[in-house]
C-alpha cells in the first residue's frame, strides 16, 4: 500500500514528512493544527483523521513509499501526539455526559459485583446511544451502489478487523487476558486460515466486485470512518487506554449481531452472491458470542480485578457508539442528499 | 507441548442471555439433529427466539420485557 492522496494541509505535511523520511517539523505541525477553524468537528475531518490515519498505519502495515524505521521516530511520534490529544480532548468532551448518566444511573438502579454493575452501565450506554438506523436502511432500501459503497468504506476496518485489540492483550492479565485470547482466536479463523475475519471480508469484497488489497479504500473513507478506526488505533496502542480499548471492543461486539442479520438480509435482496453475505451472516453467530465474552469476561473480569478502570471503559464503549453513530449518520446523510460514490459506481 | 487430555465441557449461563459452552464438539437441538461445534466458544438459545437454533443471534435483547 502506498501512502493516500492527502486532503488538506495536515495529511499534507504528515504525507510530506513521511515520504522524506525526516518526519515533520512539530512546529510546523502545531500552527497547521491551529489554523483548523474552531468550528471545525476534528472527528469528522477528512484531513486531520485522514492525518492521524497514516500516522496509525505506520504501526501495522506500513507503506511501501515510507521508510519502516519513521515508526518508532520521535519527530513523527510527537505530530502524531499532537492530533491525539486534540482527538482525545474532543472525545471525552462529546462522551462525558452520557457517561456520568450511566454510572449514575446504575449506582441508583443497581447493586451488586462490579461486574454485573458494569454490564448495566454498558447496557444503558448502548441503550441510550444507539445510532442512526443504517442497518434497516441497507435492509430494505439501499441501492447496489449505495451497499457496494458502506462495503468499501467498512472494508478500511473489516481489512485488519480485530488487529488493534491484539495490542491490548500483553498490557491485561489474569482472566481478561485469557477472555480477550479467546475471542481473538475465533476473530483470527480459530485454526483455520480460510476463516480468518479479514479474509472473510476480503472473500466478500471480492464477490462483490470490489478490490480486496488491503488499504484500497481509504481514499474513499469520510473522515468520520476513519475516525471510527483511529479510536481504535489511539485507545489500543496506549497502555493507560486499555481498559477504554476494552470497552471500546465490548460497545462494538454488542451492537453488532442484530446489524449484521440485516446488512445479509439487504446483500441477499439485491442479489449479491452468497459469499457476500456470508461475512455478515457469520457475525449473527459469533458476535453474539463475542458481546457476552467482552462484557463479562473481558470487561467483568478487568474490573473486578483493577476496579479503578471501571470509568475507563465506559469510556471506550462511549466513544465506540459516538464515532459509529457518527460514520453512519454521514453515510445515511450522503445518500439521502443524492451523492454518487465512485465505488459503486465503478463496481 | 503435553499430550492434550480430554477437557470437560464448561456450561456458563449468561444472565439474561445465552449459555456459553467450551470445549463441546457436538451440540443436540430439541428434534436430536446434531449441529456440530465450529468456534472455541459457542453460545446457545435459551429464549427459543433465535432464527439460527441452535445458537443465540442476539434476539433475546430485543424480546426480554
Amino acid at each position: 500500500m502506498r501512502l493516500p492522496r492527502p486532503r488538506g494541509p495536515l495529511s499534507a505535511l504528515t504525507a510530506t514528512g513521511l515520504i522524506s523520511g525526516v518526519g515533520t517539523s512539530t512546529d510546523r505541525f502545531t500552527s497547521a493544527l491551529d489554523e483548523l477553524p474552531p468550528s471545525r468537528d476534528v472527528l469528522a475531518d477528512d484531513d486531520f483523521q485522514l492525518s492521524l490515519w497514516m500516522l496509525y498505519e505506520l504501526h501495522y502495515r506500513g507503506f511501501d513509499d515510507v521508510d519502516p524505521e519513521l515508526e518508532w521516530d520521535p519527530r513523527v511520534l510527537a505530530c502524531r501526539r499532537l492530533l491525539e490529544r486534540r482527538f482525545e480532548q474532543e472525545l471525552r468532551f462529546r462522551t462525558e455526559a452520557q457517561v456520568h448518566k450511566a454510572r449514575k444511573q446504575a449506582q441508583t438502579g443497581r447493586s451488586g459485583a462490579p461486574a454485573d454493575v458494569l454490564a448495566a452501565e454498558l447496557g444503558w450506554l448502548i441503550e441510550h446511544m444507539e445510532g442512526p438506523r443504517l442497518a434497516p436502511y441497507l435492509q430494505r432500501e439501499a441501492s447496489r451502489e449505495e451497499l457496494l459503497e458502506f462495503l468499501a468504506v467498512r472494508s478500511v476496518y473489516h481489512l485488519k478487523e480485530s488487529d488493534p485489540q491484539s495490542f491490548v492483550l500483553p498490557r491485561v492479565g489474569g482472566g481478561a487476558k485469557v477472555a480477550l485470547a479467546e475471542l481473538q482466536y475465533d476473530e483470527y479463523g480459530a485454526g483455520r486460515a480460510p476463516r480468518l475475519h479479514q479474509t472473510l471480508y476480503g472473500d466478500a469484497l471480492e464477490a462483490a466486485g470490489l478490490e480486496r488489497t488491503y488499504g484500497a479504500y481509504v481514499e474513499h473513507a469520510p473522515g468520520s470512518t476513519l475516525a471510527s478506526n483511529n479510536v481504535m488505533s489511539l485507545l489500543c496502542l496506549h497502555r493507560r487506554h486499555r481498559a477504554a480499548a476494552l470497552g471500546h471492543l465490548a460497545a462494538f461486539e454488542a451492537t453488532s449481531s442484530a446489524p449484521c442479520r440485516k446488512i445479509a438480509a439487504g446483500i441477499e435482496r439485491l442479489g449479491f452472491s452468497e459469499v457476500v453475505a456470508a461475512y455478515w451472516r457469520e457475525h449473527v453467530e459469533a458476535d453474539a458470542v463475542h458481546e457476552q465474552l467482552a462484557i463479562r469476561d473481558v470487561c467483568g473480569r478487568l474490573v473486578a480485578d483493577e476496579p479503578a478502570l471501571h470509568e475507563d471503559v465506559l469510556f471506550g464503549a462511549a466513544c465506540c457508539l459516538y464515532l459509529d453513530a457518527l460514520a453512519a449518520t454521514h453515510l445515511l446523510d450522503g445518500w439521502q442528499a443524492g451523492r454518487r460514490s465512485p465505488v459503486g459506481a465503478g463496481a | 507441548m503435553s499430550p492434550r487430555t480430554p477437557q470437560p465441557v464448561q456450561v456458563e449461563p449468561c444472565p439474561d442471555g445465552p449459555v456459553l459452552v467450551r470445549g463441546a464438539d457436538v451440540v443436540l437441538d430439541a428434534d436430536g439433529r446434531e449441529h456440530e461445534v465450529t468456534r472455541p466458544v459457542v453460545a446457545l438459545c435459551t429464549c427459543g427466539r433465535t432464527q439460527r437454533e441452535p445458537w443465540c443471534d442476539g434476539t433475546h435483547k430485543f424480546v426480554r420485557d
